[in-house]
């Protein structure tokens, strides 16, 4: 059994009286995906926003290692190992890619992943790397933010709906880029996604949102293969 | 939601002419506020009845400003060299023989027409820009006095003869409850007009205006035009209640209407809370008595002149400041309740986080413009000061 | 003609005020989205102290430096204990907060230091070039003045483009939230933004101060007109705000030239009114709008 990663027990998120993140409790190991769905507004993206530290929990709490972060400042929890691939990408557009790139490991300093690294990974940054940020393709920012994330050698990985907005094709490349770099780095991911069939098809476990809540946490091919819980809370 | 309605509904016997009409009531209001103000000026010194005729004109000033800021989110520093033009309009035009009403009547006729492309351009200018704009505004039409000394009588300014009351009230009638009694009732001419702008369709565009520029637009509302009679409006106020000014000192200068002037006057708008001719009253009052009371301080604890002579202006800048990081939901109280629905209507995983988190290097950028119905709070006089009441 | 050049002169020398002043506010709005209205109240009252420690016996050198020094306490001061509340307030408030700040810091200073104003030294001499017969209106202070805010601005251009420091301000400023993400600790960014804002700021004071007099409100036209050039530049431009302060001190020293130092501040407004209504977001825009 791999260790955990990330643990999350819990956690509630309330904004004024929503409640957004409604108990939730679940466990990313090492080098495992763990795939969370949802329809838009089940509160995936403001759960993994508490995780970070973006937004203060009500209760819960969130554990990295062991060591638990939950009131941590958002610096501070990243420093710790844990990186978080913003929904939309994040790609500060006034930078270039170099500059965006080197943001993400400036805080590890010497240890940071080497930027030729990233660029054997994505030769396709490489070719744009000095250009602004803002001329990249929807594809590429999310190489770009996905990369940037990797400098800092994180333990822990977030990404919030990657697929967004890109097509199937380009899907497809970037989940199969996260289950390998998974698989080499040993990274714990958490998979934020509204696509449940791209998500699902990389992830080794499988856990449904609805109204901030935990209906449904599975292997991730039963989950796949049940089409009333997909259509039930993902509409589909 | 005012006030009044709600104690009106819970029976108290008022006949339903007065219930339904702002007009009457605003009436009623300005008739009962001018009764207790002559039973008090009757019975004040004449140091105090002075003190009462500046309250009055501070209140002119304020009324307009608070309007502007708090109905249409536009903060104005350009009001004390409006009431500067009101003042040297009625400075000009007693000099020329003209008799009080004609020339208050004109000084604010003056503003009210330098407001209009004043409003225009401020109109079209977002808060900093305002601001900058109207500080430069304050800082330069003061210095117009030098450029033209003899029309505007220069560093010295103009003088111009006190108001004699007229034969029928005595000839031992005190000159300065007469001037009380004449800024008293500019003072509720304008309480009258703000009062009923506030309860009208034009109060509502207003603050539709203020509360989501987007939205009020894609209403159909014309936002220029809204926010240029906005401003208009208030310079005619500051116009009024500088042709006072000019009434009750009878002296007429630029060191008058200095930039200080224009910041007390945000103070005492700030103090009071944005929107609330209420709360222009107690900044009127503020303004009014605080140079007093510093004066008194700096003499029992034996302070230098120095301190004392800027003790007030200190105060005013602690003021702006403690509003702003003490109460600022007093400020902005009513957009605190437009916030709370916009979280309500909050459901999925947006950029937009309202919840903060209170950790150490938290800056989460700009801010976001509040959002949400326009029907937020009113300017009322029942709502009283917003600022120490509420969080 | 010689008036024309004598003008044109001063302009150049007075616009390199403008621009370190109008650079101040373009370092504070690019990271904070703040106009810092108390700035010019803030560089006086640097330049306040630095008059403190002439006249305690101190050299100009040493003046110069603690004004520089005080105004970067105060920059990062001020940011961490006032405005950092106000940051993600509605815009009203932090005018309002930074107005306050302004009234504050004058009343304080005439407290300390009294409303009368005093001169100050100034670092070179102040006898125009002679040049050809005719003594122009250019003094070897002028060129002093002009060369300083020169390196300042290369000096923060190198710091922002070249440096990781620079690189995390410029993310802190362009996008707080993802650069919190990226392990930026943004609030220590914001108050060195500031800092340097106000030293920068210092700087300024300190150098016009011999014309101006040292007192509560006689950097007042000051602020005003770095506003102007700021806005002229464009409010997210700092080469802007130094040609701005350029443009802006010919167009003043004209005015002031032709016809009397009284209209200035008029004159400024003009002007801003001009570039607001024809192209609000200065000359030197981004294209490209930054994302709220």
């Amino acid at each position: 059994m791999e260790p955990t990663v990330l643990r999350v027990e819990e956690l509630t998120t309330d904004y004024g009286p929503i409640r957004a993140v409604d108990h939730v409790s679940l466990e990313v190991p090492e080098g495992s995906v763990t795939a969370v769905l949802g329809a838009n507004g089940a509160g995936k993206t403001s759960l993994l926003r508490t995780i970070t530290g973006l937004v203060r929990p009500t209760s819960g709490h969130v554990k990295v290692e062991g060591e638990d972060i939950t009131r941590w400042p958002v610096e501070e929890i990243v420093r710790f190992g844990l990186a978080h691939v913003p929904e939309g990408r994040g790609v500060i557009a006034e930078l270039t890619v170099q500059e965006n790139l080197r943001l993400g490991g400036l805080w590890r300093g010497r240890e940071a992943m080497p930027l030729r690294e990233i660029y054997e990974l994505f030769p396709r940054l490489e070719e744009r790397a000095a250009q602004p940020a803002s001329r990249l393709s929807g594809g590429e920012r999310q190489m770009l933010s996905i990369g940037r994330a990797l400098v800092g050698r994180p333990r822990a990985l977030l990404l919030d709906e990657p697929s967004l907005g890109l097509a199937p094709v380009l899907v497809a490349q970037i989940m199969s880029m996260v289950r390998r770099l998974t698989d080499t780095l040993g990274l714990a991911v958490l998979l934020v996604e509204q696509n449940a069939r791209s998500a699902l098809s990389i992830a080794n476990r499988g856990v449904v949102l609805n109204l901030g809540r935990v209906v449904a946490e599975q292997d991730p091919h039963k989950l796949a293969a049940d089409d009333s819980l997909l259509h039930a809370y993902l509409g589909f | 939601m005012s006030a009044m309605p709600r104690a009106i509904r819970s029976g108290t016997p008022v006949p339903r002419a007065i219930r339904s009409s702002t007009l009457l009531r605003s009436l009623l209001l300005v008739v009962v506020a001018g009764l207790v103000l002559l039973v008090i000026s009757d019975q004040l010194s004449a140091y105090r009845d002075l003190q009462l005729a500046t309250g009055a004109y501070y209140f002119c000033v304020l009324a307009g400003l608070t309007v502007l800021a708090g109905s249409s989110g536009q903060i104005s520093l350009g009001h004390g060299a409006l009431m500067a033009v009101g003042a040297y309009t009625v400075g000009k035009l007693a000099n020329a023989g003209w008799a009080i009403v004609p020339e208050l009547a004109a000084a604010t006729a003056a503003t009210l027409i330098i407001g209009v492309p004043l409003g225009v351009a401020a109109s079209r200018l977002r808060g900093p820009y305002l601001a900058g704009a109207t500080l430069a505004f304050a800082v330069g039409l003061p210095a117009l006095a030098d450029r033209f000394p003899t029309f505007l009588g220069g560093e010295n300014g103009l003088t111009i003869n006190p108001p004699t009351p007229p034969a029928s009230l005595g000839a031992t009638f005190p000159l300065e409850r007469w001037e009380a009694w004449i800024a008293c009732a500019g003072a509720l001419i304008v309480l009258f007009v703000f009062y009923n702008l506030g309860r009208s369709g034009v109060g509502r565009a207003l603050r539709a205006v203020r509360d989501d520029e987007i939205s009020a637009s894609l209403g159909g509302l014309r936002i220029g035009r809204w926010q240029t009679l906005a401003f208009s409006l208030s310079a005619a106020a500051a116009g009024l209640g500088g042709g006072l000014l000019a009434v009750v000192t009878q002296t007429i200068a630029p060191g008058a209407f200095p930039l200080q002037l224009s910041l007390s006057l945000l103070a005492g708008v700030v103090i009071g809370g944005l929107g609330s001719l209420m709360g222009a009253m107690w900044g009127a009052i503020l303004l009014v008595f605080l140079p007093n009371w510093t004066t008194d301080a700096a003499n029992s604890f034996s302070l230098s002149s120095n301190v004392s002579h800027n003790l007030p202006l200190a105060v005013y800048g602690v003021v702006l400041i403690g509003a702003m990081l003490l109460w600022p939901s007093g400020i902005q109280g009513a957009l605190r309740a437009i916030r709370r629905r916009a979280v309500a209507a909050f459901g999925t995983g947006e950029g937009r986080t309202p919840a903060r988190t209170r950790a150490d290097g938290e800056a989460m950028g700009t801010a976001e413009a509040p959002s949400g119905t326009p029907s937020a709070a009113e300017p009322s006089p029942e709502a009283g000061a917003q600022a120490p009441s509420e969080r | 003609m010689t008036k024309f050049i004598d003008l044109t002169l001063n302009g150049i020398s007075t616009g390199a005020i403008y621009a370190a002043v109008a650079l101040a506010l373009v370092l504070i709005w690019r990271s904070t989205r703040i106009v810092n209205f108390a700035q010019g109240a803030m560089l006086m009252f640097t330049t306040f102290i630095a008059s403190g420690v002439i006249d305690g016996g101190g050299s100009y050198v040493l003046a110069f430096a603690v004004a520089l020094a005080s105004g970067f306490v105060l920059g990062a001061v001020v940011e961490r204990v006032l405005v950092r509340p106000v940051e993600n307030a509605p815009q009203l408030n932090a005018v309002i907060l930074t107005l306050g700040l302004y009234t504050l810091l004058v009343a304080v200073a005439g407290m300390i230091w009294g409303n009368t104003p005093r001169s100050f030294p100034a670092a070179f001499s102040l006898r125009g070039y002679r040049v050809g017969g005719t003594t122009l209106l250019f003094t070897p202070n002028d060129t002093f003045t002009v060369l300083v805010v020169l390196a300042v601005a290369a000096l923060l251009a190198l710091l922002f483009r070249r440096t990781t420091l620079g690189l995390r301000m410029r993310a802190a400023a362009f996008a707080p939230e993802v650069a919190r993400l990226l392990g930026v600790r943004v609030g220590r960014m914001l108050t060195l933004g500031w800092a340097l804002a106000a030293v920068t700021g210092a700087l300024a004071g300190v150098l016009v101060a011999p014309s101006v007099f040292v007192g509560p409100n006689n950097f007042d036209p000051i602020l005003i007109s770095g506003f102007v050039a700021a806005v002229i530049g464009g409010l997210d431009s700092p080469p802007g705000a130094v040609i701005g302060g350029l443009v802006l001190g010919l167009a003043l020293s004209y005015v002031s030239g032709y016809e009397g130092s009284a209209l200035v501040p008029l004159a400024a407004l003009v002007i801003l009114m001009i570039v607001l209504m024809i192209r609000p977001t200065g000359l030197f825009a981004a294209t490209r709008e930054r994302r709220v």
